[in-house]
């Protein structure tokens, strides 16, 4: 009741309260100020977020579902352990397809680093087996027991070696993000603070004035709250509005995105910085309510 | 109306101001309160309205102990005394006009027929023409006006005047009584501080109006020997 009361008041322009307050340009500014620097950064920590977040699902899930064995055999040998192996993957549950790749797929995996013109039938390098697996995966241990046995040269690497530290450090990264919107958040809430202190304390004769007119506390703190919560709340909207049009302007993500290029928002997730200027607002109601009550209690 | 029962008071700092004072202040009373300066008048009328609380000893008013109230308590309170203080206090932001209607838009009764009584008010006090002035702008005797229109604003059952005619002339003062005496006989208890013997001679000319003095710590009804 109190609350509904007091967020009407937000809302709704008060006589009351409105003009018995002195306008202090000054702090005004700084007030929006800051909480457009900070509405600005927390889109981009959200946008940071919401992206390695996606990163550490869409690596987890594509890893996950492929894995791949090398064969290291003397030349002679490599194309019968191939058939082995793929034998033995034929027989092993998990497996949707499995398919040995070709010398020119394999040439052209290396020429990134050899150059082009390499005769890979002469040169002891390993066969590639592409593995697909199903949903559930396979028995991996199975697997490299079997494998073992009858093919000496293979091994089986399921990727989770190098796939485990990308997913957590993308996981770190949206932990990072989300604490960044935290500590936005208290810089904000210590800002509108300090901010209400000071207009309090400038205005202790105003308020010693309301006082002998028969103004309650809540009246007197209301017309600070309701200054302090739309200066947040419109500079946060400000901040927002620009950081949005800053991640848009980003370029976009292509095919093979990289990190940085998929950094933005996709879908419904552009609705989320929308909450940016509400939370800002709300952060602000209660801190200024709480510095008034803390300045008003003094001052008795 | 307003009830005192064995008050004394004390500044933290000094000894005792005021002490044993029991005293009552009818409905539709009219009083005057007088003493040397630095007696402690401005001190009594602060305890009459909450701003203070007596060391020891009840103040009652409209039947609550001021000690009961807390802080919303006390500024309800205030709505219903219209209290001019000796040293005027302002908005200095808000015109003369706004400031004498400042009672009534903190208690959202800002009604066109309050406009109008505060049209009628500023008339009274001789302010029509400063109403758009800031405080700071004013004389020390327009400040006093201002402040006696503003604690009446509210029609308020009691009335009370700490010096309100401290620094204007006779003829104003006599305007600024007439306002008082025309609230008492519409029922409205007032008390008023003053140093000034020849405006409460002047009001007894025209009301029944007792004195109280504030002598040796002790506040006395003083005999008809003014
Ligand atoms: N806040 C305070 N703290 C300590 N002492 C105070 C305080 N206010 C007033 N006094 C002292 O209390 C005494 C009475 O003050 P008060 O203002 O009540 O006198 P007064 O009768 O209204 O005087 P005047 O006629 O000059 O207005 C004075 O000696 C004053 O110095
Ligand atoms: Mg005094």
């Amino acid at each position: 009741m109190r609350l509904f009361a007091d967020l009407k008041a937000l809302i709704v322009r008060d006589r009351r309260t409105d003009g018995i307050v002195p306008s202090s340009g000054f702090t005004a500014h700084l007030v929006i100020l800051s909480a457009a620097a900070m509405a600005f950064l927390a889109v981009f920590a959200l946008a940071l977020s919401l992206a390695s977040g996606r990163l550490a699902v869409r690596w987890g899930d594509e890893l996950a579902q492929s894995a791949t064995i090398r064969i290291v055999a003397p030349v002679e040998q490599r194309a019968a352990q191939t058939e082995t192996t793929l034998r033995i993957l034929e027989t092993t549950t998990g497996v949707a397809f499995a398919r040995a790749l070709d010398s020119s797929e394999q040439q052209a995996l290396l020429e990134p680093w050899f150059g082009s013109g390499l005769d890979l039938e002469k040169l002891p390098v390993p066969q590639l087996i592409e593995i697909i697996q199903e949903d559930n995966g396979f028995d991996a241990a199975g697997l490299r027991l079997r494998l073992a046995a009858e093919v000496p040269g293979a091994t089986l690497d399921d990727h989770s070696q190098w796939r485990a530290p990308l997913v957590q450090s993308a996981n770190r990264l949206k932990a990072l993000g989300v604490v960044s919107v935290f500590l936005l958040a208290v810089t904000l809430a210590a800002m509108v603070t300090l901010a209400a202190n000071a207009s309090l304390a400038a205005n202790v004769q105003v308020i010693r004035v309301l006082r002998l007119v028969g103004a309650t506390d809540g009246l007197i703190a209301r017309a600070f709250v309701r200054r302090f919560t739309v200066r947040a709340f419109a500079g946060a909207a400000l901040g927002m509005v620009f950081g949005m049009i800053s991640v848009l302007l980003l370029p976009s993500a292509s095919e093979a995105s990289g990190f940085l290029t998929g950094l933005g928002f996709q879908g419904l997730e552009w609705a989320l910085p929308l909450l940016i200027p509400l939370f800002a607002a709300t952060v602000a109601f209660f801190a200024t309510g709480w510095s008034a009550r803390r300045v008003m209690g003094d001052l008795a | 109306m307003i009830e005192l029962e064995n008050v004394a008071y004390r500044y933290s700092s000094g000894d005792a101001l005021l002490s044993d004072i029991s005293l009552k202040l009818a409905p539709g009373s009219f009083h005057f309160l007088t003493g040397p300066s630095g007696a402690g008048k401005t001190t009594f009328i602060k305890l009459c309205y909450g701003a203070l609380r007596a060391t020891s000893g009840a103040v009652r008013v409209f039947d609550q102990d001021v000690k009961s109230l807390n802080r919303d308590g006390v500024a309800k309170l205030r709505r219903r005394i219209g209290v001019v203080h000796q040293d005027c206090q302002f908005l200095d932001h808000l015109s003369v006009a706004e400031n004498i209607a400042l009672p009534l838009t903190t208690t959202g009764r800002d009604t066109q027929e309050a406009r109008e009584d505060l049209t009628e008010l500023m008339g009274w006090v001789g302010l029509t023409d400063r109403a758009a002035a800031l405080p700071p702008e004013l004389s020390g005797g327009e400040r006093q006006r201002a402040a006696l229109a503003r604690g009446v604003i509210m029609s308020p059952d009691v009335i009370i005047a700490d010096e309100p005619t401290g620094n204007v002339d006779w003829e104003m003062s006599q305007r600024l009584l007439r306002l008082l005496v025309e609230l008492n006989k519409m029922g409205k208890t007032v008390l008023v501080a003053t140093h000034d013997l020849s405006l409460i001679r002047a009001a007894k000319t025209q009301v029944q109006a007792r004195v109280l003095r504030i002598a040796n710590h002790r506040v006395q009804l003083a005999g008809a020997d003014l």
